[in-house]
């Protein structure tokens, strides 16, 4: 099955190697993709200038999510923008909450205790099973696999119910506090964390078996879409967008962070770069989380505490200074800038959510030329959320 | 491409045959995890009306309001926290900071109204179906977002300090004050409680900061005596804390005495400033203690001419002539007074009113006249001996101290009393003897029980410490006399101090008697005011309250031209004492002014 695309109608390129589009020509038309969009890519929407059933051009459109989450934090103690750096990324919000608390605490001049760390590592693998969880759902459905998604929503309920008995919450788990974690594992958490994990594990094998060995969802994604690896660097590519082509990049192993160096792990990596091969990254990294979650569980200390002492959260100052903290999530990598002047306020809050470079630069040159029917396909397998652009 | 990929997808069918995972009645079978943050309880018996946690709140979903039922009392501001749901983010810090951990979320998660102004409710008030969930989110014992242990207050070692009148406490350095002050949650009911309402929050911020120009600032404000209370301060405040449930109260007293450590009298008297312009009113004040300088110092910052008459050789009252100088040295009555005399005070000591100027002759040269006498007289057991010239009163005995005076310093004493001036006076001869004879011999009887003595808890510790035998519920019967010399006090148990009605009305155990061996015997069980200076024809003319002069709201006596303030109408506190003056010196000014306009 190949495809040959009718070039005859193409614009030209223009001197400065932009397309030469007449709109009034009649050879174009502009089609308006999203807001709301029924694959995994959330409220944001992509401009298309497609001629005949293949995209010429695309813009990005962002905004729709725009809450002001930097802005507000300004005007918020340190304390108080505990609770708002997780609503930046819904699906995957604790890194938000890691990436904040470990920045506040290097420029306070805290250490977390150990106990903390691990659980916050165990709260981050969690959530990145969650994430690819929902990112699976979100490939299969782009591509018509409906039941993938109902599979995998099922899954990340099982694992929402582990968080929602450790933190107290189920989607905005608040848990990971500067100084600390709030409280430790409950009881009898390991044997039920330990049913949910072989659950996944079974909802996996049926994903692999239903998804990844498809005639039909292999037709629309080996070969789609390549990521050159010359581009990391350009666009900033990070995570299995990076991995699947053949970069071995993970801040889990090239900058460790929390208790990642006692752990025994190795970044997933593919070949083809490709829409299947990321797919394919993610669920194997999906199964590393699982694995890592295990470990985490079976090495973690039971006793010591939780909370580092910090100064009174009300008028809490913190000298002047800045940082860049960064954690590996299931998109790549994200970071936190934070500029403190003295005073109880952040002076800046930067977030780098990876989907920014992804859905941004990289979709708009990756969109050129992919018929519309792959374009939810493409813009689902950079796993973007949108938030994260729009901070 | 393989044939698998074709035949795999059909694997997928084998989920024909499974149940669905879904919840059907999500309301009834699936409760909150135990940790689950849902909707709000509040157990309003236990909730202080603090509010930390609506300042904690970062979407202002929490209001303070008040109900019905809850009265405002000192410690509790009455008001409860009310909750919008259309604001609240389910963050929890309101409970992880709840500073009485009365406030907690139950792991109800379903709410069904039709009316969207429903979801605002008062919980603990407003009963909800959830008040008495079994499963909630606690703030966990560790889990602390202030410090609850107070910094530890440096001071001498018992066996140091009982060598000399050397003041015990050390004071708190920055660092420690600092950390002291950044305990403090700005929740203010320390100032409702404070009897002249003092910026508490407001100066420890100032702690916290480094500012102390702004510090003293706001001590001025509402208190001249600062470095005086910095150290003696009965301090009410700290008794309301909302820190002290879950944990030590602030240490306000000694943060304010940190404030007053930290700047020169030089920097404090430019801080202060000088007073108005004069207004060429005339205001005679009679008794230069707490209560006296401070309507002094109010008046003379108006821009009034203030003279303070003082029957001793120094100013301060009872600061000066009755607390020791251990607990408050001299040199801090001394800055503190000048500051007041800065303003344009003018403190003339050793002149007694009644005997070297009269009160009429005050009123014929001031537009008004103060009182400010205090509680200069010791009451009396009237029990059979305390008519021999060694049963003293503690306040002639605190007095002669001050003064240097030699009045024979006992071998062996007994003081009746249990409360500050009973400790004061037992210290002081502990020190005394230690000095005279190298061995402390003071016995301490009182009628009270260990858990209710009246003295400060510090105060009873410590003179314990240095060799003060303590001895409760014992209720002096005899000053036992022999040969002419007092040989010490008999005592009977305690049984009950109240009767039924809870009037005073001791009874005793008479089969547990005791003597306790002693050349002196103290009392220290209350004082009362000399108001001889008054005259008979004015203390018939005067209307009077169960023996204290009769005053309004602000201290104005029956007669237009007299005012009276300080212990002498409410009671002995230093602290109260300089309310009372700033009521007064307000009541003054208020008066003048309208004569002012009259004339």
């Amino acid at each position: 099955m190949s495809y040959t695309p009718d070039r005859s109608q193409y614009p030209a390129k223009k001197a400065d190697g932009t397309l030469d589009i007449d709109l009034t020509s009649g050879k174009y038309l502009k089609l308006w993709q999203g807001p709301n969009h029924p694959g995994i890519t959330g409220n944001m929407s992509v401009e298309l200038t497609v001629c005949g059933d293949e995209v010429v051009e695309g813009k990005t459109h962002v905004g729709y999510l725009h809450r002001g989450f930097e802005k507000l934090m300004e005007r918020r103690t340190f304390i108080q923008c505990f609770p708002i750096v997780c609503r930046i990324c819904v699906p995957e919000p604790d890194f938000n909450e890691y990436c904040y608390a470990a920045a506040v605490e290097e420029l306070a001049g805290i250490k977390s205790p150990e106990r903390s760390d691990w659980i916050r590592a165990l709260i981050l693998e969690m959530g990145r099973i969650n994430s690819y969880l929902m990112y699976l759902g979100g490939q299969a459905g782009a591509l018509g696999l409906g039941v993938i998604g109902q599979w995998t929503t099922y899954a990340r309920d099982l694992m929402l119910d582990r968080f929602e008995e450790l933190t107290g919450a189920r989607i905005y788990h608040m848990f990971i506090m500067p100084g600390g974690v709030r409280d430790g594992l409950p009881e009898g958490f390991e044997k039920r964390m330990e049913e949910t994990l072989r659950e996944i594990e079974s909802i996996l094998k049926d994903v692999y078996e239903v998804m990844f060995c498809n005639a039909v969802f292999k037709t629309r994604t080996v070969g789609q879409c390549v990521i050159d690896p010359a581009w990391l660097d350009q666009y900033g590519i990070t995570g299995p967008n990076a991995r699947a082509a053949g970069v071995a990049k993970d801040v889990r192993s090239d900058h460790p962070y929390l208790v990642y160096p006692q752990l025994d792990f190795e970044p997933v990596t593919g070949k083809d770069s490709d829409i299947y091969t990321r797919a394919d990254v993610r669920r194997r990294d999906l199964l590393v989380s699982v694995d890592l979650v295990r470990q985490i569980l079976a090495r973690m200390p039971r006793t010591g505490p939780l909370m580092a002492e910090v100064p009174n959260v009300l008028h809490w100052k913190i000298p002047r200074g800045e940082t860049y903290i960064r954690g590996e999530c299931s998109r790549g990598e994200y970071g936190y800038y934070l500029v403190t002047d003295g005073s109880g306020y952040p002076r800046r809050v930067n977030v780098r959510g990876p989907s920014y470079t992804h859905a941004m630069s990289l979709l708009e040159r990756m969109i050129v030329n992919v018929n519309i029917s792959d374009v939810a396909s493409l813009m689902v397998s950079l796993h973007t959320y949108p938030p994260e652009i729009e901070r | 491409m393989t044939i698998r990929d074709v035949l795999s997808p059909f694997t997928a069918w084998k989920n024909l045959f499974r149940d669905p995972v879904t919840i059907r009645d999500p309301f009834n079978d699936r409760p909150g995890a135990p940790r689950y943050r849902g909707f709000h309880q509040n157990d309003v018996e236990k909730c202080i009306g603090c509010g930390t946690c609506e300042t904690i709140c970062q979407n202002g979903a929490i209001d303070m309001v008040p109900v019905a039922g809850i009265p405002t009392k000192q410690g509790d501001s009455g008001l409860r926290p009310r909750i919008d749901y259309g604001r609240c983010c389910w963050c929890a810090l309101c409970v992880d900071v709840c500073m009485t951990k009365s406030l907690t979320m139950s792991n109800a998660y379903t709410w069904v109204e039709s009316d969207p102004d429903a979801f605002r409710f008062t919980p603990g008030v407003d009963k909800k179906d959830w008040d008495d969930a079994e499963l909630d989110y606690r703030r966990p014992e560790e889990h602390r977002l202030t410090a609850e242990t107070r910094i530890h207050m440096g001071e001498m070692e018992p066996a140091e300090r009982i060598s000399s009148f050397a003041e015990i406490v050390d004071g708190y350095s920055v660092t420690e004050a600092r950390l002291e002050a950044d305990r403090c949650v700005s929740c203010g009911l320390c100032i409702a409680t404070c009897p002249t309402h003092m910026a508490i929050p407001d100066y420890i911020a100032a702690v916290r900061d480094g500012d102390y120009e702004r510090g003293v600032k706001l001590l001025y404000e509402t208190n001249p005596f600062s470095g005086i209370c910095g150290r003696v301060c009965t301090h009410k405040c700290e008794t309301t804390c909302a820190a002290r449930h879950e944990g030590d109260p602030i240490a306000i007293r000694w943060l304010k005495r940190h404030i007053m450590d930290r700047v020169t009298p030089e920097q404090c008297r430019a801080i202060v400033g000088g007073p108005r312009p004069p207004t060429g009113r005339k205001i005679a004040i009679v008794g230069a203690g707490p209560a006296g300088l401070t309507a002094a110092f109010d008046l003379a910052k108006q821009g009034h001419a203030v003279t303070v008459f003082e029957a001793l050789a120094q100013p301060g009252g009872m600061t000066r002539w009755g607390i020791p100088e251990y607990r408050l040295p001299y040199d801090i009555i001394d800055q503190d007074v000048d500051i007041i005399r800065s303003v344009g005070v003018d403190i003339r000591c050793n002149v007694r009113i009644g005997k070297d100027i009269t009160l009429e002759e005050l009123r014929n040269t001031h537009d008004t006249v103060l009182l400010g006498l205090g509680l200069q007289l010791g009451r009396a057991t009237r029990i059979p001996g305390s008519d021999h010239a060694d049963v003293r009163k503690a306040v002639d005995l605190l007095r002669q101290a001050t003064a240097g005076e030699d009045f024979r310093t006992p071998h062996t004493a007994v003081v009746i009393g249990g409360g500050n001036v009973a400790m004061d006076i037992a210290r002081t001869l502990a020190r005394l003897q230690k000095a005279a004879y190298g061995e402390v011999r003071v016995t301490l009887t009182a009628l009270e029980e260990h858990a209710h003595f009246l003295a400060d808890p510090n105060e009873i510790k410590e003179a314990g410490e240095e060799g003060v035998v303590i001895l409760d519920a014992r209720g002096p019967q005899q000053v036992m006399v022999e040969n002419g010399k007092v040989t010490g006090l008999k005592t009977w148990r305690v049984r009950a101090i109240f009767d039924e009605q809870g009037r005073f009305a001791p009874s005793y155990d008479e089969s547990d008697e005791q003597i306790h061996a002693g050349s002196m015997v103290v009392e220290a069980i209350g004082q009362m005011t000399d108001a001889s200076l008054l005259g008979d024809a004015l203390t018939e003319q005067l209307a009077w309250n169960r023996g204290r002069l009769q005053i309004d709201a602000g201290g104005r006596t029956s007669e237009p031209w007299l005012w009276a303030v300080g212990d002498m109408v409410h009671g002995p506190d230093v602290v109260t004492a300089v309310a009372d003056g700033h009521r007064a010196a307000a009541s003054i000014h208020a008066a003048l002014i309208t004569m002012e306009q009259r004339t």
